[in-house]
């Protein structure tokens, strides 16, 4: 009689809780459904375009000048939710003041709001007859319509990523590392940029590249207030709805195989970030 | 540099966590702030570093005002229970923090401060973990590093608050061994925070012990141990126990048993006697101290024997070389041989 | 950790004391004012002007746009959607986050990232890919004309695409949750004799229900006021296909000002309803919530 020994590769560790094979079940199936089968039929409509039809569409000036508007405006409005953001996180996690909570709140609005009611909204603030547009216009200062606007809209989506992303953290730092280096005779700027800030690094970071994937996509909030002139302020998404309406299903499935794929390359490089922080030093973001 | 605190009171909200507090430091000393939680220890040390203002009184390092002066400017070390390094600078860059960032008139070259900072690694035993974060480091390896740190600014003195407290027993043993040895090197005036009364006893020169914001006393380790001047003292730091007795023409007796013990020239009265486990020598018969053996203990080289003294049932805890005890004894008798008498 | 300054009773040296944590009232302030204004200029202006905007003519003309049969098919369509696509995928979070959380297989930080997929697709993307499966020029379309099955530019097209889009926001919620919490509840159940649905229900459910509660909300908004991917889906069919987003491009465009502001305000207010209930789920729970937050 020879003796069971267990196999050599298990797929999961056994577990008294019942469940499993319903419950992985439900998500494969419904994962597959959903996503999987939907998103493949992107990547095999991309491919059966052939890698020559696939590089002529990809880079047609029109298709070029929309990712560059895209990522442009989209890398604009993450910076300046980067240094906005670190600002709001600090003041909400560090000071008091009337309003605190209700700011905070706020904070949350662009996950909130439907991006069609953001996008009219900002285009009735910054159009030249706008509140703020008519402000600027006699300056000679336009906003809506121009890639300016985008770069308007963006800051709101991107708004919170930056904050969320930063405050847990900042909501952690050691107050006695403060007090070491006061000790050591830093003063209070020399504190906050050789102790504090680059301790937030990885977190900003982080909070950076989610903001830039999601001003990169955006559509609803930026398609009303840029004024959509090809070549000059037409967003990629906005590219691709055009070139469906063309029937043009090639290009559409070209600009979209492209947007994809910088999108994954992004979510790995936010990947990578938190692994490399959290070797380094200890923590993620 | 010495450290003169002057009247010091320290009150958080309407709570006073010191209260009329003065203490002089010599230069060099090692001095230890004994004391339980809540005695002020922490918040004496904070206020000699500048992390706290004092409510009243003043800090004097040397002949001047320090209490005019920020933390920044006071040139002091300080050393965090859990080490407060700065996690996303290497090992070096953490040392050298406290160079790097003084002004330019008073700054070293970064030639200079790399070998500062490599002699102090060297002084601490880190050399080689130049370049590891903190997070690669082990606890005790952490605190070297803070301590390092604190030393590279050349402080005029060295406040530790509760150094080895997060570290593991053993590793705690080592390192108290090992701040000693560094003192004795190096010459700074160091103040540090313990609650461990082992740890004050052995590291410290003196030893200031602290009870709810005031000072019981000051002493060096052998003075504390062996005259303590309080109830408070005597009771914190060692074993110890308490007879309360009643004083009569200078003889001390516990209800109608004599204690075998006098106390020429004391007035009348109520009293507590208070002595250790080890001051005793056994006795037969009558004219001291007996009671019951109520449970016994093996510790280390001596033997721990728990009685129940009298009708009122107080227990108290005496110290035998293991050969003079014998089992089947179920009463013994003893005197104190030291002790000291508290008024009630 | 505390950092607000704690009231020093110093003898005049609080300014001393307090450089070695904190700012000078003039940078707080500043930093406050800095913080405050670019709140009130990217969050509260905007919101602002959505409820101006739909009042310009008076309430009146406020409550005839509401009452409008288009604008009254949109609401419906787009309740119609969220109560699909929420219950839908509050299922399958569940159900992933019970497989993720609560075994050890191989794969699973490749199933949690596929999960997180329709976080970093592109929303028009998003509808993209079933225009390609389900268009006249894809693999299904002559099947589906044949059959006389309309997915595309009707409702199933638009629910298909809202489910896609507000795919992992249950399972984002409750994966950390249910990860914090362990296994040794539900361990201590089955002990005590409980079968599996019991436990669940009994053991599991409860201790989740907040961050539950956070996730539908968060899906909620979402299924509600997604534009991207359903404008891609849906074909613009007045009274038919139109969401209230997709309503309002519609009154916007036709330079109906008022009226598109007018739908814009309900969504708004549901904004504000998510942001409250968020707010309150969050005070009632912050500890939960905190674990799961560092993801």
């Amino acid at each position: 009689m020879s003796a069971r020994t267990a196999p050599l590769w298990q797929f999961r560790q056994p577990s008294v809780l019942p469940g499993f094979g319903l419950a992985l079940g439900v998500t494969l199936t419904w994962l597959v459904l959903i996503i999987l089968i939907p998103l493949s039929g992107l990547a095999w409509r991309s491919s059966a375009l052939g890698w020559a039809t696939f590089l002529e569409l990809a880079t047609d000036q029109r298709t070029i000048n929309a990712l560059r508007i895209s990522f442009g405006t989209a890398l604009a409005a993450a910076l300046v939710n980067v240094v906005f953001g670190v600002i709001l996180a600090w003041v909400l996690v560090r000071y008091r003041f009337p309003g605190k909570r209700l700011v905070d709140a706020m904070v949350d609005l662009p996950f909130a709001l439907p991006t069609a009611v953001a996008g009219i909204a900002l285009t009735t603030l910054y159009a030249p007859n706008g509140w703020i547009g008519s402000l600027l216009s006699p300056l000679g200062i336009k906003i809506a319509f121009t890639p300016l606007g985008i770069v308007f809209a963006l800051v709101f989506v991107g708004l919170p990523f930056v904050v969320r992303t930063v405050q847990p953290i900042m909501e952690e730092i050691d107050k006695e590392v403060e007090e070491a280096a006061a000790t050591l005779g830093a003063n209070r700027f020399q504190t906050i940029r050789r102790v504090l800030l680059p301790g937030l690094a990885p977190a900003v970071l982080t909070g950076f590249a989610l903001a830039f994937a999601r001003g990169v996509g955006e559509y609803g909030s930026v398609i009303f207030i840029a004024g959509n002139l090809p070549y000059v302020s037409e967003i990629a998404p906005l590219l691709i709805v055009i070139r469906l309406e063309e029937f043009n299903y090639p290009a559409a499935t070209a600009i979209a195989a492209v947007m994809l794929m910088i999108s994954f390359a992004m979510l790995l490089i936010i990947n990578m970030i938190q692994a490399w922080s959290r070797r380094r030093y200890g923590y993620g973001a | 540099m010495e450290v003169r605190v002057q009247n010091i009171r320290k009150e958080f909200g309407r709570f006073p966590a010191l209260n009329d507090v003065s203490l002089d430091i010599r230069s060099g000393e090692l001095i230890a702030l004994l004391g339980p939680s809540g005695s002020g220890k922490t918040t004496l040390l904070r206020l000699i570093a500048g992390l706290e203002s004092p409510t009243e009184g003043t800090v004097f390092f040397g002949d001047e005002d320090a209490s005019r002066k920020t933390v920044q400017q006071r040139n002091i070390g300080f050393v965090f229970q859990h080490y407060a390094l700065f996690r996303h600078m290497t090992v070096l860059d953490n040392v050298s923090f406290g160079l790097t960032i003084r002004p330019a008139d008073r700054r070293p070259s970064n030639a200079e401060i790399r070998r500062r900072a490599g002699e102090l690694l060297d002084l601490v035993q880190l050399s080689g973990l130049e370049k590891r974060y903190p997070a690669q480091l082990s606890g005790g390896q952490r605190q070297r590093v803070a301590l390092a740190r604190a030393m590279a600014v050349e402080p005029n003195v060295l406040l530790l608050d509760e150094p080895f407290g997060a570290l593991d027993a053993q590793v705690r043993k080592e390192l108290r061994r090992w701040l000693r040895e560094i003192h004795d090197r190096t010459g700074h005036t160091t103040v540090f925070v313990t609650h461990d009364q082992d740890e004050a006893l052995e590291l410290a020169d003196r030893v200031v012990v602290m009870s709810k914001g005031k000072i019981e006393q000051i002493g060096t380790p052998d003075e504390i141990y062996d005259t303590p001047n309080s109830p408070f003292v005597f009771g914190f730091i060692g074993q110890s126990n308490m007879l309360p007795v009643r004083i009569e023409n200078g003889q001390l007796w516990m209800g109608d048993q004599p204690v075998g013990v006098g106390a020429p020239g004391e007035a009348d009265g109520a009293a507590h006697l208070y002595f250790r486990p080890h001051d005793i020598e056994l006795l037969d018969g009558e004219g001291s101290i007996s009671g019951t053996v109520v449970v016994t203990r093996r510790v280390a080289g001596t033997r721990h024997v728990e009685l129940d003294i009298g009708a009122t049932g107080t227990k108290v805890e005496i110290e035998l070389p293991p050969e003079k005890f014998t089992s089947d004894r179920a009463r013994i008798a003893f005197r104190p041989t030291r002790w000291k008498l508290f008024r009630t | 950790m505390a950092h607000e300054a704690v009231p020093n009773t110093g003898s005049g040296n609080t300014e001393l004391v307090r450089v070695a944590t904190s700012e000078s009232r003039l940078a707080r302030y500043g930093l406050i004012g800095l913080a405050l204004g670019f709140v009130a200029l990217f969050l509260v202006l905007p919101l602002a002007a959505v409820f101006t905007e739909a009042m310009r003519n008076g309430p009146g003309e406020f409550l005839t746009v509401l009452s409008d049969p288009e604008t009254f098919a949109a609401i419906r369509l787009t309740l119609l959607v969220a109560g699909i696509a929420v219950p839908l995928n509050l299922v399958f979070g569940i159900a992933a986050a019970w497989a993720i959380a609560k075994f050890e297989f191989r794969g699973k930080a490749f199933l949690t990232t596929l999960i997180d997929l329709p976080f970093s697709v592109s929303p028009v993307i998003s509808g993209l890919v079933f225009v390609l499966l389900f268009g006249s020029h894809s693999l299904a379309g002559p099947f589906l004309q044949s059959h006389g099955i309309q997915i595309l530019f009707a409702v199933p097209g638009i629910v298909l695409a809202t489910v896609f889009v507000t795919f992992p926001f249950v399972a984002r919620e409750l994966i950390p949750l249910m990860q914090e919490q362990g296994t040794s509840d539900e361990e201590a159940a089955l002990s005590l004799g409980a079968s599996g649905w019991q436990t669940f229900w009994y053991v599991t459910l409860p201790n989740i229900k907040w961050g539950l509660l956070y996730g539908v909300l968060l899906c909620n908004a979402r299924a509600m006021g997604e534009f991207g991917a359903v404008s891609v889906v849906s074909g613009h069919i007045r009274g038919l296909t139109n969401t209230m987003p997709l309503q309002v491009e519609i009154l916007y465009n036709e330079y109906n000002f008022v009226a598109a502001f007018a739908v814009a305000t309900l969504l708004a207010l549901l904004a504000l309803v998510t942001l409250v209930l968020k707010s309150l789920l969050e005070m009632k729970y912050s500890e939960q919530i905190a674990a799961s937050r560092r993801h």
